[in-house]
């Protein structure tokens, strides 16, 4: 069935970056203030990463703070402890960090389906949020690592300074539109194509000669990577990295941003964060005790009447749940 | 495109880019932003920091405001999340141009705010521990805290404990910043004060599974035990230390006690058990400010301040001061007006502010749990009052201020 | 290191087990729902608190904790029918991602309303006045209401085990654990059993949290860190498998006891390492089906 945005989604498909920085330069303005915009921009890429594994992969991973944390600690540890001053290179740490991360994690938890891959998942998760909490000498322990610096951008040579909102959100949407360019080549590759036969018929694949360990564990490292550099913009956003950013419940607030938003599309993790972030943003301010009630509800109607979540129903299913 | 408005477009981007906000308007509500945990687990403190905001609010606005204009406070929920306490104060800062920020409960939340508050210039008065907030690196010269910390409330309530309660101790803390802070000041003032710490037990915050260590205190038998556990866990905690009888073998003390916490859970729940706070209501016995203060809060709310209520109505009051002081809502200004005059007493007595880290001193009371509550909310009695006394907390240089 | 007497080690062994009855109680009525339904039920948490509260209120009107420990797991299984009949049924023949989720969501709603309507300050629940004393083991001086939790569950689980393995709709529901298509082939009507069994696991934790209560205090969220707990229970012993939650709960307890004594530090993170291990070497847990995990 082909939903009222059907043909947009064609082209949002074929030209996802164009699409990505069109909508996220223009939505600073929209948005009651900047850094709405961004705190968007940074989750919907969190969620872009997490819906590679599960939209595109198939795998629902409850531990995917790992990578997000990682990526933001790696970042936010170069910059505030080892005193380092080019942001590249700390986005650079912090997608290392995040991928090497989820190379390990992929490594032992792919070998199992199911629940229990979801639950392994989420251990090794829990096991990162440990050792954050207590190398509080490192990380700043459960009082979060603060002192992260607000450094200028070192680019050809100039020194750009990020130090507004909408200059950072801008810096943020170059970093994004690069990863989702990354992630774009990547799908329409063999190796995508591979990944898609393996989603839907795992033994199949296999049968075929496809090496299926070999894709899940390459996926599972991109998605970490994409998590993870939307973890290193966060340090740098907030100067802080809490130590709940490895912790299960951001596991879950993601799961919640691309089920709204819509497993299995480019666009739908955007839309969910930012469904989740402004229904937060705003829906606090008018209903000061009862608004988490208000986006469980949402959710809860969500999984039963829209599994496909908001953008994924507004085109149609692009991939069938 | 021509090079003139080549290089025009350019400087307008560059200016959208490069500059700050532009002027904000003068005249118009002077707005003080204020996050705090409305929905979580301390979700009833925060109720109380609340109120004591909003009768500041009201008592300000009779007199006519703060240089001529009205006060308006902004209360957001922090969820007790340091990442949303940093993305409410963004949009307080960005979105409502607030001047200043009082607020915050919990450490982590505290710092995270700060870390906005510091880069936007806005004066931030914090309300709730932290041992961090006020000592490099995190401090700053508009970072100002008004509540007390783990190591002035642990050599107080420490302090106190020893001389009076019993020199032998054993400490139950809950493993995370808070917890072992408080566990290493009092560890220290009893060793200090020629007693003992027969032994320790951490746990890890918010499983509060004590039925596993009981035993082995008890078998220690000490005269005093400490128990660093906060929230939920402080009210299992003394669930299973009552069904293990340990309040018959020795004297229980916490750092802090909670009218709330103590409502919750029911007079025998704190029934013998010492702690401190910054402010009980019953004080309006002793301090006239204080009656002051209770009967307006009573009056107000129907329910009476407990200590976060007196951090929040002294904040709000203090941003206040400052500017009518500074004549000015410049952050800097204000702060550099509440450093040269820096005494205050809203209401419980002589409090002021130490110039080199911006640290609220304050006096403090040791209240003990009744076995019956004196009506509603007469949970504690008043067992000791400990003054204001800067030997109570780090020096500037261990704080790292030269 | 503390001393290591042996009545202090028998002390925590002892205090293991009821740690372990709780998460037992909750684990079981997981596994059978997954076992049956393959549902995950994430919001076993909350009918755990739902318990709690319940039993909170029928104590205040009925003045008896007996009365509200029988009335408190019946309604909330009850309410969990209603649940199982309205969302999670709509949900059958879509992925095995969509419970989850649903279960998920649905307990961030039950945990918010109940702060609603509540408030957000936390209740106390005290045991019967019998049961408030300690009651001396030899070894050590032991409160008479956790061995009352420990002889609860060991009835309740007796009762369990006596219901699948003695009565005809117990057959059906091991059968249909095993192989749901052949029974339905036979001509069995598993809808009907399924919407029992899920009654029944609510039933279990809300009875679970009633008695969870007067250790603990009633807030809340008191079902979300309990319900990690008790997943790992659930993977670590093999999901559907009874035997295997029950095994699994007994050692989860232990290792939690015994950790919170020689190294408090580790308590936390014990847990997942031993589900860690355990999943990896057997892929179906200690005592789960095969075929399911890999």
């Amino acid at each position: 069935m082909r939903g009222p945005l059907a043909p947009v989604a064609g082209w949002i498909a074929a030209h996802p970056v164009i699409a990505i920085v069109a909508v996220f330069a223009v939505l600073p303005f929209v948005t009651p203030y900047t850094s709405l915009a961004t705190q968007i921009l940074v989750y919907g890429l969190f969620a872009l990463g997490f819906n590679l594994l599960l939209g595109y992969a198939g795998l629902l991973s409850f531990g995917h703070a790992a990578y997000w944390g990682l990526g933001a600690y790696g970042a936010g540890i170069a910059l505030a402890k080892l005193g380092w001053t080019s942001l590249w290179a700390a986005l650079a740490v912090g997608m290392l960090a995040a991928g090497l991360g989820g190379a390990l994690v992929g490594f032992f938890a792919l070998r199992r389906r199911g629940i229990y891959f979801a639950m392994l998942t989420l251990a090794f998760a829990q096991l990162f949020y440990f050792i954050a909490f207590h190398l509080a000498d490192l990380t700043g322990g459960d009082d979060g690592l603060r002192g992260i610096p607000q450094l200028p951008l070192g680019l050809f040579g100039l020194s750009i300074p990020l130090d507004t909102p909408l200059s950072f959100h801008y810096f943020a949407l170059a970093c994004a539109a690069v990863a989702v360019a990354g992630l774009q080549r990547v799908l329409r590759s063999p190796f995508g194509a591979v990944l898609a036969a393996i989603r839907e018929n795992r033994d199949r694949a296999a049968a075929c000669g496809y090496d299926v360990k070999q894709a899940r564990l390459l996926s599972f490292v991109f998605s970490a990577l994409i998590s993870g550099l939307a973890g290193s913009l966060d340090a740098l956003r907030l100067n802080v990295v809490p130590v709940e950013a490895l912790f299960w419940a951001t596991s879950g607030q993601v799961v919640i941003m691309t089920l709204l938003g819509g497993a299995g599309t480019f666009f739908g993790p955007f839309v969910g964060a930012a469904t989740f972030l402004v229904l937060a943003d705003r829906l606090s301010l008018v209903m000061a005790d009862s608004w988490p009630i208000v986006i469980g509800s949402v959710f809860v109607a969500f999984v039963l009447f829209l599994p496909k979540g908001i953008w994924g129903t507004l085109i149609g299913g692009f991939h069938g749940r | 495109m021509n090079r003139r408005t080549f290089l025009h477009s350019t400087t307008a981007a560059v200016a959208i880019l490069g500059f700050p906000s532009v002027l904000r308007a003068q005249g118009g509500p002077l707005k003080i932003g204020f996050p705090l945990p409305l929905t979580g687990p301390f979700a009833a403190i925060a109720a109380d920091q609340r109120r004591g905001a909003e009768l500041a609010v009201d008592e300000l606005n009779a007199k006519g405001g703060v240089l001529g204009r009205k006060v308006e406070v902004l209360f957001r929920d922090d969820e007790l999340k340091p990442a949303v306490g940093a993305q409410r104060t963004k949009e307080l800062i960005e979105n409502q141009n607030v001047d200043f920020v009082v607020g915050g409960l919990a450490a982590h939340v505290q710092m995270a705010i700060n870390e906005q508050t510091k880069r936007a210039g806005r004066l931030f008065i914090s309300i709730s521990q932290s041992d961090e907030i006020s000592a490099k690196p995190d401090t700053s010269p508009i970072t100002f805290h008004e509540a007390l910390n783990p190591t002035i409330t642990g050599r107080a309530v420490g302090g106190w404990g020893v001389q009076n309660l019993g020199k032998k101790w054993w400490m139950v803390y809950a493993d995370y910043a808070w917890g072992k802070q408080n566990n290493a000041v009092f560890t220290e003032v009893v060793k200090k004060a020629g007693g003992t710490v027969l032994g320790s037990t951490p746990y890890p915050l918010g499983k509060p599974e004590f039925s596993a260590h009981i035993p082995r205190i008890q078998a220690a038998r000490p005269e005093v035990l400490m128990a660093a556990t906060p929230g939920a866990d402080g009210v299992a905690f003394m669930k299973q230390a009552i069904s293990f009888g340990m309040k018959k073998e020795m004297k229980i003390l916490v750092p802090l006690h909670f009218l709330f916490a103590a409502k919750e859970g029911g007079a025998e729940l704190f029934a013998d058990v010492y702690g401190g706070t910054n402010f009980y209501w019953e004080v309006a016995e002793t301090v006239p400010q204080a009656k002051k203060f209770v009967d307006a809060f009573t009056k107000k709310f129907g329910v009476p301040p407990d200590g976060y209520a007196g951090y929040g109505y002294s904040g709000i009051l203090e941003v206040a001061r400052g500017v009518t002081l500074a004549k000015s809502t410049d952050s800097a200004e204000v702060a550099d007006a509440l450093r040269e005059n820096a005494t205050y007493d809203h209401y419980k007595g002589k409090q002021y502010w130490r110039k080199c880290d911006n640290k609220a001193f304050q006096d403090l009371w040791l209240v003990k749990g009744r076995s019956q509550a004196k009506g509603e909310w007469g949970f504690f009695e008043i067992a000791g009052k400990v003054p204001a006394d800067e030997k109570l907390e780090r020096t500037c240089a261990e704080k790292g201020h030269v | 290191m503390p001393d290591i007497t042996l009545s202090a080690l028998a002390a925590q062994l002892f205090t293991g087990l009821v740690l372990g009855g709780i998460l037992v109680l909750l684990a079981t009525g997981l596994s059978l729902i997954f076992g049956l339904m393959t549902v995950v039920n994430f919001a076993h948490g909350s009918f755990f608190m739902l318990g709690a509260y319940v039993g909170f209120f029928v104590l205040g009107y009925t003045k008896s904790f007996w009365v509200a420990l029988v009335v408190a797991p019946l309604v909330v299984g009850v309410f969990g029918l209603v649940v199982e009949r309205f969302l999670i049924r709509r949900l059958y023949g879509r992925g095995p991602d969509d419970p989850l989720l649903l279960t998920f969501g649905l307990s961030l709603v039950l945990i918010e309303a109940v702060k609603l309507i509540v408030g957000k300050l936390g209740l106390t629940l005290d045991p019967p006045a019998a049961l408030a004393g300690a009651v001396d083991l030899g070894f050590m001086m032991f409160p008479a209401y956790r061995l009352f939790v420990l002889g609860v569950t060991a009835v309740v689980l007796l009762g369990l085990w006596l219901f699948l393995e003695k009565t005809n709709i117990g057959l059906v529901v091991r059968a249909g654990s095993r192989d749901a298509l052949m029974v339905r082939a036979l001509g069995i009507d598993l809808g009907r059993v399924w919407f029992l069994i899920f009654g029944l696991g609510i039933a279990m934790a809300g009875l679970a949290g009633i008695l969870a209560g007067p250790l603990r205090g009633v807030y809340a969220e008191m079902g979300t860190e309990i319900i990690i707990e008790a997943f790992v229970v659930v993977v670590v012993g093999g999901m559907g498998s009874l035997p295997g939650a029950i095994v699994a709960g007994m050692l989860i307890g232990q290792v939690i006891s015994l950790t919170t004594f020689f190294a408090p530090k580790l308590a936390e993170i014990v847990v997942f390492v031993v589900m860690a291990v355990v999943l990896l070497t057997r892929p179906s847990g200690l005592l789960g089906e095969a075929g399911l995990a890999e």
